[in-house]
């Protein structure tokens, strides 16, 4: 029998972390910004039937970018749990800051205790009453959140998108100033060429804060394709 | 996953897209189907009436506002209408605690399904969801403890209004034009059989609803009439391509009004004689 080598605990950590990095990198983005009356979800994805962006609870959303079937079962998990939690108390006793704090855990315990962690990186968004009170928790694969204000990006290439949405980003942006500036941010994957997106290429979603109960909705292509020539 | 500090892994269980079985599993003390003893629901509040009516664009469901105990009136301004999602309704009678606990979790239910699969359910489907459910409560039935629900929708696949009747073991039969449930349903029942129409607009298919409870109230103790010096009046929805919603008081107040009106001129309140 063979005795195993010995690999240090931040070796260990650290290979993983690469890992994770690299299969997150190879994905299109997804960006989410905060807009004057609500919050934006985009996210490049042709398909219209695997969702990069749902909806978890009436004033809560969920994007997410790596490997599919990961996300998913994370995204049923969230669904379920909000759903739990709002049966069983009340619809207002569901926020963001619980399931971030759900997901964080999970997605901690994951990377630390199997061989493979998860390959995703998510946003939990939760409209509120003003901009003020709005949230965005981004979670990583190793189950670090930071709280984040105004814009997020995800995915490959995530730091030049995100340097681009810092110079174009201002507090209270129209919805179509918002998807204009996210749409251009995304066009820049990589060491491509920048792009022009067509809406038929992207999944784009809101959480209106003016909507009475599930602000969640999705913005359809034809809606889209006015928003963004607008 | 399993272990602790994240989601217990029945979170993380793939296949069903059932709310209600979820909760089963995990949490069967949370279910409405209590362990409540009891010889009948005589000491329960009962809510009593509801009717619905197809329209020429859908359906409308309206209520009273009655809950007994007995001969004692439980309360006054019990909702017993509700909108199931987007594109149905649900009125309960029946023992009004496990009646609104019912149509919680139905509600919660059809968002649970849509949520995770991305898709609402059909309308036969959310019909056969609500029948399964009701029969996981006929041991309650059996002791006094019975929910008599009554469901309707839009029909987006088949584009029109739809209504489906439920008996204590969860039978499920769709009804043609209209339909009542609760105790003052036969009064109902004949009173919508004399004015309802087929292809009648949403409006006059409200005043036939309102006809119809006050019809049932007047010769029905449980059901209550509509309270004008309160301002409590039917609960009433509608269902059309659009969506399902409640009309809210300013809506209604001014029709019961107006048939309180002809009522004081004919006491048939025939709709017709109006019109």
């Amino acid at each position: 029998m063979s005795v195993p080598f010995y690999v240090s605990p931040e070796q260990l950590m650290r290979d993983k972390a690469d890992f994770a990095r690299k299969g997150i990198a190879r994905g299109r983005s997804v960006v989410v910004v905060q807009y004057d009356d609500g919050i934006a979800f985009v996210a490049e994805n042709p398909s219209r039937a695997l969702h990069k962006i749902s909806e978890l609870y009436d004033r809560i959303g969920f994007a997410a970018v790596g490997k599919y079937n990961e996300f998913e079962s994370l995204r049923v998990a969230g669904v379920r749990l909000a759903d739990l939690r709002g049966y069983s108390y009340d619809r207002s006793d569901v926020t963001g800051r619980s399931l971030a704090n759900a997901y964080a855990q999970t997605l901690g315990t994951i990377f630390t205790e199997t061989p493979k962690p998860f390959e995703v990186e998510m946003v939990v968004a939760e409209v509120g009453a003003s901009s003020a009170d709005d949230q965005l928790y981004r979670l990583m694969f190793d189950g670090s959140v930071s709280d984040e204000h105004g814009y997020v990006a995800m995915g490959g290439s995530a730091e030049r998108i995100n340097q681009a949405l810092a110079e174009g980003w201002q507090d209270s942006m129209s919805l179509a100033a918002a998807l204009r500036l996210a749409v251009a941010a995304l066009s820049e994957f990589g060491d491509e060429e920048p792009r022009s997106l067509t809406a038929s290429q992207l999944e784009v979603a809101v959480l209106d804060r003016s909507r009475p109960r599930r602000a969640f909705v999705r913005i359809d292509t034809p809606r889209l394709t006015s928003l963004l020539e607008a | 996953m399993s272990r602790s500090p994240g989601l217990p892994g029945a979170f993380a269980l793939t296949g069903s897209a059932s709310f209600s079985e979820f909760l089963a599993a995990l949490h069967p003390d949370r279910l409405p189907v209590a362990n409540t003893p009891g010889p009948d629901g005589g000491w329960a509040p009962h809510g009593t009436t509801i009717v619905a009516l197809r329209t020429a664009d859908g359906v409308v469901m309206a209520g009273d506002r009655r809950a007994t105990m007995g001969n004692i009136i439980a309360q006054h301004d019990i909702e017993k209408v509700f909108t199931a999602d987007d594109h149905s309704l649900i009125g309960i009678a029946g023992t009004a605690g496990l009646a609104v606990e019912l149509v919680r979790l139905f509600q919660v239910e059809l968002e649970h399904y849509e949520k995770i699969e991305g898709v609402p359910l059909s309308l036969d489907g959310k019909a056969n969801r609500l029948a399964s459910m009701l029969r996981g409560q006929l041991g309650l039935a059996m002791q006094g403890l019975a929910v008599v629900p009554l469901f309707a929708g839009y029909d987006l696949a088949g584009q029109t209004g739809r209504i489906f009747s439920y008996d204590v073991t969860g039978g499920r039969y769709e009804e043609h034009d209209f339909y009542a449930v609760g105790s003052g349903s036969s009064f109902a029942r004949g009173s919508l059989k004399k004015l309802y129409r087929r292809q009648a607009t949403a409006a006059d298919s409200v005043r036939i609803a309102l006809e119809a409870l006050y019809d049932a109230a007047d010769d029905d103790s449980a059901t209550g009439g509509p309270d004008v010096a309160r301002g409590i009046y039917p609960v009433v929805g509608t269902v059309t391509v659009e969506g399902s919603r409640i009309l809210g008081d300013a809506e209604i107040g001014p029709l019961v009004g107006a048939m309180l009106e002809s009522r004081h001129e004919s006491a048939s309140g025939d709709a017709r004689e109006g019109a």
